[in-house]
């Protein structure tokens, strides 16, 4: 029943998006208002029924019904009912499934937002994003099929990857991941309705900027969750490796965060239009691209690829798009001319230019290095990986580059500057900036890179709260009242603007968690019969011998460590290794004790068999990680806030909104 | 005067470019890593040494040395041939390594012959198999069972 259920709304989701996209366009171009309408309807009516689908699939999976293909592969009747739900995510099939209702909502939503006060734009953004849904939901028909009938049905399943179901954190990472990489969409479908349209004035970025802004939120926070989930899953100690599924993830936030700049550009000096829909469409070329990658199989052998067909889908797919893009490029590139210019060097517009090319040679070296093995084993027939060496040699200085700009760009005004207020905002930041290099020299540093990130990771951080004082400040001069009344008075003036220091704020944190946790990591490994321990800065792991448990799922083997700090009893850990029914294979789970300053981080690698006399661990400290965390919401935060709507008539933005629209 | 900027600005994003370019270009030639099995890198002759590799092959059978109290890990490993390259680690081996198993070793190939790893991984397909008869943890690790339930 389930299945006929989730077959149908599969293949009616299809139906209709083809109809809609159709329709879409013949409504707009015939101006019949009939066929627009059902376009719309259309949009509505899919996203209705993906959610049956996608609830139809979790109730498959918690009553398991194996009879359904995903649930047979992906079910196990001793699988947590909380890791159940969320095994929707866990495979391909299911995970496009869940993909095309975040797809359906985004159009259903943007369509919702917008009315149809875009006209021919907004018509053809719509038919855009049922073009995008006519696809996946062809996946989902075809080579993705999570529907397909199992007989007769198997009285219990494998259960889910046991990676995936070894942390609560896989609840939070893909649904996040998801929000982001498809609300890419919205904007590039924008972008393409504008283009068909022929609208070519801001219309299309005002329309498509809190979308970009709430996807690149949730990309953000999806990207440090699963950082964050290797970090506490994968046992090494890491949480970034230049996997290629994490730069998969990374590419499309470095394209759409040099839009959110370079959209300002447009929005106040009327430049960069071109610029501005390439990257749109890049970003959006890359989330797909990263599907790709992801999903079918391509990253582990090139041969996989051959064996399952969906590669072959995407492939297309990417390459209609790329086409197809470029054409409407060229095609409107004589209307698309720029009719701003560059008045100085010393302006926020050069270093939003700066900071795009440099975003820009960041996404270019994270594909190349991604891409390579796959190109050089289709041709050459060699295996190769390209070393997380070659990632850092190019990317860290752009890195700290960045980390420089990003304490500048806020200082400069538009247009030029004033030499004498700029020199007035540089000397906190200056001397800060100072203060911390001279500190970590004499206190020992070395690392070239790691001092240079320090530094410029103080300028910059001094530099975005001082526009905050310094806005504070002025506002409270000239309407009176405390400070922390013209401290919410400024930013919710303009929470755009303050929204975004905050993220500022919160990227130079995790900065200076990344370098701190890089540059001053120990590790340690050791054997030890029980009762012994083993010393690592200010901290003493004492073994106290082996523990098994059965859980309903999975069987654990531990270690039960006491922790000393400074000779001072403050607590257990328990590393273990977990074994799952179906995978002969443990999967380790370290302990972590995350403090402000280090994180105590214990791997389980192996222990005595026979009687659990001893236990060989890896032992590391690491300085500063839990900032990444802390620095990754906030970056999230800062973004909401700048879109979050709110009730208050600001003069300005409302009036320069209207009069851009008639015009 | 306009147009005269616009090749000159022209003209520096061409050369950042294409500096930029070589740059990554030579960067990942330096930084490749090639996947090998122990024949195929003993046949590169003098290219086999000091450079970084991912070893690919099986744990010969009565090669292992482990001394778990110093962590130092000997073991040789064959791969299609009838060569083995003896391998050297001072981490400990994961908790699955055993002899006759398909094992990933990165690191690089030193003057003495040993081929000397970072890291010692076991190959695993991303088909997970059911532990076989007697292997399942439950039984095996039976006595560290405190709370029998």
């Amino acid at each position: 029943m389930l299945r006929l259920i989730g077959s149908f709304t599969v293949w009616a989701s299809l139906a209709l998006a083809v109809y809609g996209l159709i329709a879409g366009i013949v409504g707009v171009r015939t101006r019949n208002a009939a066929l627009s309408r059902s376009a719309r309807a259309a949009s509505y009516t899919i996203f209705g029924l993906m959610t049956v689908s996608n609830l139809a699939m979790i109730a498959a999976l918690v009553s398991h019904d194996f009879s359904v293909d995903y649930v047979a592969r992906v079910g196990s009747r001793s699988t947590p009912l909380f890791f159940t739900v969320i095994s929707l995510w866990s495979a391909l099939e299911g995970s496009i499934l869940f993909w095309g209702w975040v797809l359906a909502g985004y159009t259903a939503a943007a369509l919702y937002f917008t009315k149809d006060r875009l006209g021919p734009m907004g018509a053809y953004a719509n038919a855009t994003m049922l073009g995008i849904g006519a696809f996946f939901y062809l996946l989902l028909v075809r080579p993705a099929n999570p529907w397909g009938l199992v007989s007769p049905a198997p009285l219990d399943g494998p259960g889910p990857n046991p990676l995936l179901q070894n942390h609560p954190l896989m609840a939070v990472h893909p649904p996040f991941l998801y929000l982001g990489y498809v609300g890419m969409s919205v904007p590039f479908s924008f972008a393409i309705g504008a283009l068909l349209s022929g609208r070519l004035d801001d219309a299309w970025v005002r329309a498509s900027r809190k979308w970009t802004v709430f996807a690149w939120a949730m990309l953000s926070l999806a990207i440090m969750a699963g950082m964050w989930w290797s970090y506490e899953v994968l046992g090494w100690g890491g949480y970034w490796a230049w996997d290629p599924v994490e730069n998969a993830s990374f590419m499309p936030w470095l394209t759409a965060t040099a839009f959110l700049h370079s959209v300002m550009v447009q929005e106040r000096r009327d430049m960069l239009q071109v610029w501005n829909l390439s990257l749109v469409i890049s970003t959006f070329l890359l989330t797909i691209l990263g599907t790709f990658l992801t999903r079918s199989g391509v990253i582990s052998s090139v041969h996989a690829f051959t064996e399952g067909t969906i590669g072959l889908y995407f492939l297309s797919f990417i390459a209609f798009v790329l086409i197809f893009s470029l054409a409407l490029l060229a095609g409107r590139s004589s209307e698309l001319r720029k009719h701003g210019h560059l008045d100085s060097m010393l302006s926020r517009e050069t270093v939003f230019l700066v900071n795009n090319l440099l975003l820009t040679a960041f996404t270019f070296t994270v594909l190349l290095g991604t891409l390579f093995p796959l190109v050089a084993e289709a041709v050459r027939g060699v295996k190769v990986t390209v070393g997380a060496p070659f990632f850092n040699r190019m990317t860290v200085p752009i890195m700290v580059a960045l980390l420089f700009l990003m304490g500048v760009g806020p200082m400069l005004p538009w247009r030029v500057a004033n030499v004498e207020e700029l020199k007035r905002k540089l000397l906190v930041p200056t001397l800060a900036m100072i203060v911390t290099l001279g500190t970590a020299v004499v206190l020992g540093m070395r690392d070239f890179w790691g001092l240079l990130a320090f530094a410029f990771a103080a300028f910059a951080l001094s530099g975005n709260i001082q526009e905050y004082v310094r806005g504070t400040a002025a506002r409270r001069r000239a309407q009176g009242g405390g400070w922390l009344r013209a401290f919410g008075g400024l930013i919710n003036a303009n929470p755009r603007r303050y929204g975004g220091y905050f993220a500022h704020i919160g990227l130079i944190l995790a900065a200076i968690g990344i370098t701190a946790s890089t540059v001053f990591r120990v590790e340690r490994q050791a054997t030890l019969q029980v009762g012994e321990s083993v010393t690592i800065g200010e901290y003493t792991v004492r073994f106290d011998g082996m523990r098994g448990q059965q859980e309903p799922q999975r069987f654990v083997v531990g270690a039960n460590m006491t922790v000393f700090v400074d000779g001072r009893d403050v607590g257990t850990l328990f590393p273990r290794l977990n074994f799952y029914r179906m995978s002969a294979e443990p999967i380790a789970t370290p302990a972590v004790r995350t403090r402000p300053d280090n994180d105590l981080y214990l791997t389980l690698l192996a222990f005595n068999e026979q009687d659990g006399s001893t236990a060989t661990l890896s032992v590391i400290v690491e300085p500063l990680v839990g900032w990444i965390w802390v620095g990754g919401v906030m970056v999230t935060i800062g973004a909401l806030f700048g879109i979050w709507p709110r009730r208050r008539a600001p003069a300005p933005v409302v009036s320069r909104k209207r009069t851009a629209g008639v015009a | 005067m306009k147009s005269r900027k616009g090749i000159g600005l022209g003209v520096a994003l061409v050369l950042v470019l294409g500096a930029f370019g070589y740059m990554v270009y030579g960067g990942i030639g330096e930084n490749l890593v090639y996947f090998l099995e122990p024949p195929e890198l003993l046949a590169r002759g003098e290219a086999a040494y000091d450079t970084p590799v991912r070893l690919g092959g099986m744990v010969v059978p009565g090669s292992v040395v482990w001394d778990a109290e110093s962590i130092n890990l000997t073991f040789r490993m064959k791969g299609t041939g009838t060569e083995t390259i003896e391998v050297h680690s001072s981490k400990a081996p994961p908790q699955m390594f055993r002899e006759n198993m398909g094992v990933i070793v990165e690191g690089r190939l030193t003057r003495s012959g040993v081929f000397e790893a970072s890291n010692v991984m076991v190959k695993h397909s991303n088909e997970y198999s059911p532990p076989a008869p007697g292997e399942d943890p439950h039984t095996k690790y039976r006595t560290l069972v405190q709370d029998q339930t």
